[in-house]
């Protein structure tokens, strides 16, 4: 036998597939990281030049015209997507909790999770068109409420389901010994399991805040678009996303500068958001038993 | 009030469905004479169920105050599903029930009426894994106590101080109280837990195979912590090892398949057991 031999024949050819598996598949992870970095070298070397002190300071100016900035679309969509925030987290959470803590094995449990699992696949734009048939078309108009409603829908259901996965990480001896002491089941949910996984669940929330944030179909159905200054959730709305749609679509040279700007901001706010929810992860303890 | 084998108390026959003053001692409860012990806890008749699948058969047993209860057996024998029982443990999962009475103090746990917050304010329970809770080590004793009572800052410090002297952890947390739970040795998370149990003022407390994931050095001081707890408290205690349940019960009973097959003082049933299946079990012929 060739079992005390440690080289040969055998050694050599599991040598040989080693090295070739290693190389094709740091290949295959340069490859994905190439095109990744491209796109975020352009973002920069066309976006960076547009990104001035009137960028996040001034309005738009008119077609053709240099100078100005994007001020109220850069509020807008922090508006936006604070009160998306607002309407959609207390509702996934919720419902995320009912998945895991009350509803694992009703029907109305499993009807939740499916519909969860499909609408966090379903496109965007139909999530437009649904909000601009029920609120646009009654309420006679865009409106900055119509966009919020339409991500917080977006949102929804990828709290629900980071919220349910989060749950059912914490062992169930820690909902026992809750239980044992004599706490109501709200209470174990409220102060033992949301605390245990609280890392988890802010990472859930931080994620689905990037994930809107980089939302423009639905937008361009609700809150459409504004070039001026507004405030109320009523009129339709200025953000970056819809803007640099616009602009990125338009002749001039000066609004094709300012869509690139846009992007990198865009960019920059979800990167922000990504690495946040990471610290966030690595900070606190989740699956540890 | 505890209640005695010789008087009992008419809440018995209130409660109970039972009309029997006191239930027909079985071959298993045999020869032990409790006569003038107090007993905390009275099992009569109790079977549980797993679905249809039937775990306890037929298991009646006293429990006698301020002693320790061991609850001795192979694995699946059915002597953590019995301890479970006693806190209603077992209501958080779908269909698992259990049928027949324990009497605590003369009433039914097992009556759907009952409150089952107070009552594992009553019936405190340790688990065979520690499990601090994500939080400070101060707020993991605090936790129970604010359950259950609405007592101001000061009371509620010299309640948990109090809870970790008796747990035998406070000299070793009384300077990192702000500390994680979770920061603790296996050892100590255990006793933490105990301090918990404690700090809600229980007359029971169940302990689940306390020490079986700890090192023997930890066993040793959970074990040393039983006998000082047993002055206050009522303690049932289940573990599979023979020399534990030797070293800290007064009482033990022997389970197999679901069947409760003895219970005595623990010197008799080591000694002479009455059982053959319990002198098979305790010589190492199975199990």
């Amino acid at each position: 036998m060739s079992a005390g031999k440690i080289s040969g024949g055998r050694y050599m050819r599991r040598k040989a597939v080693n090295v070739a598996m290693l190389v094709l598949s740091g290949a295959s992870a340069a490859f994905g990281l190439f095109w990744l970095f491209w796109i975020l070298g352009i973002l920069i070397l066309r976006g960076a030049p547009a990104l001035n002190w009137a960028f996040f300071t001034q309005l738009p100016t008119p077609p053709g015209m240099a100078g100005g900035g994007l001020a109220n679309a850069i509020v807008g969509t922090l508006m936006l997507t604070v009160l998306a925030t607002a309407m959609g987290v207390p509702v996934g959470l919720m419902a995320g909790t009912y998945l895991a803590e009350f509803g694992r094995q009703t029907a109305l449990g499993r009807v939740v999770r499916f519909v969860a699992d499909v609408m966090t696949s379903a496109p965007s734009i139909v999530i437009g068109v649904f909000v601009y048939a029920v609120l646009v078309q009654p309420m006679r108009g865009f409106s900055g409420f119509a966009g919020a409603v339409a991500l917080a829908v977006i949102m929804i259901p990828v709290v629900v389901r980071t919220t349910e996965e989060m749950l059912k990480l914490v062992p169930n001896s820690l909902r026992e010994s809750a239980l044992a002491l004599g706490a109501p089941y709200w209470k174990v949910v409220f102060r033992i399991c949301y605390r245990r996984v609280f890392g988890g669940l802010t990472t859930g929330i931080l994620l689905a805040i990037a994930r809107v944030s980089g939302e423009t179909a639905p937008l361009l159905f609700t809150s459409l678009n504004n070039p001026y200054w507004n405030f109320d959730f009523t009129k339709p709305m200025g953000t970056l996303n819809v803007t640099l749609f616009n602009y990125a679509m338009s002749p001039y040279d000066d609004w094709r500068s300012k869509a690139w700007g846009a992007a990198l901001l865009i960019t920059l706010g979800v990167l922000c958001t990504t690495v946040v929810a990471r610290l966030v992860v690595s900070r606190t303890q989740i699956g540890r038993s | 009030m505890n209640l005695t084998v010789t008087s009992p108390p008419p809440e018995i026959t209130r409660s109970g469905s039972s009309t029997e003053a006191a239930p027909a001692r079985d071959s298993a409860t045999q020869g032990c004479d409790l006569s003038g012990k107090a007993l905390r806890i009275e099992v009569r008749s109790l079977h549980f169920y797993y679905g249809t699948n039937l775990a306890l058969k037929n298991i009646s047993l006293p429990i006698v105050s301020k002693e320790v209860t061991a609850f001795i057996g192979p694995s699946g024998c059915g002597k953590s599903t019995l301890i479970r029982c006693f806190n209603r443990m077992y209501d958080l999962y779908r269909g698992q029930r259990a049928t027949g009475e324990i009497l605590l103090d003369g009433q039914n746990l097992l009556d759907r009426d009952i409150d089952v917050t107070s009552l594992r304010a009553r019936v405190g329970m340790v688990f065979q894994k520690p499990t601090p809770f994500p939080m400070s080590i101060f707020d993991n004793v605090a936790f129970g106590i604010q359950l259950h009572e609405k007592v101001s800052r000061s009371i509620l410090r010299e309640r948990v101080e109090q809870a970790l002297h008796r747990a035998a952890l406070w000299d070793e947390v009384k300077d990192k109280l702000k500390h994680s739970g979770m920061s603790l040795s296996g050892g100590q998370q255990q006793r933490l837990c105990i301090a918990r149990a404690i700090a809600v003022e229980p007359e029971v407390i169940l302990m689940d195979e306390p020490a079986s994931a700890l090192d023997p050095i930890a066993t040793a001081r959970i074990e040393e912590l039983v006998e000082q707890l047993k002055e206050r408290y009522t303690i049932v205690i289940v573990t599979h090892n023979m020399q534990q349940a030797a070293r800290v019960a007064g009482y033990t009973a022997f389970l197999y398949l679901g069947e409760l097959v003895e219970f005595g003082e623990t010197e008799k049933l080591f000694t002479t057991p009455r059982q053959a299946r319990t002198r098979d079990y305790l010589t190492g012929r199975f199990g």
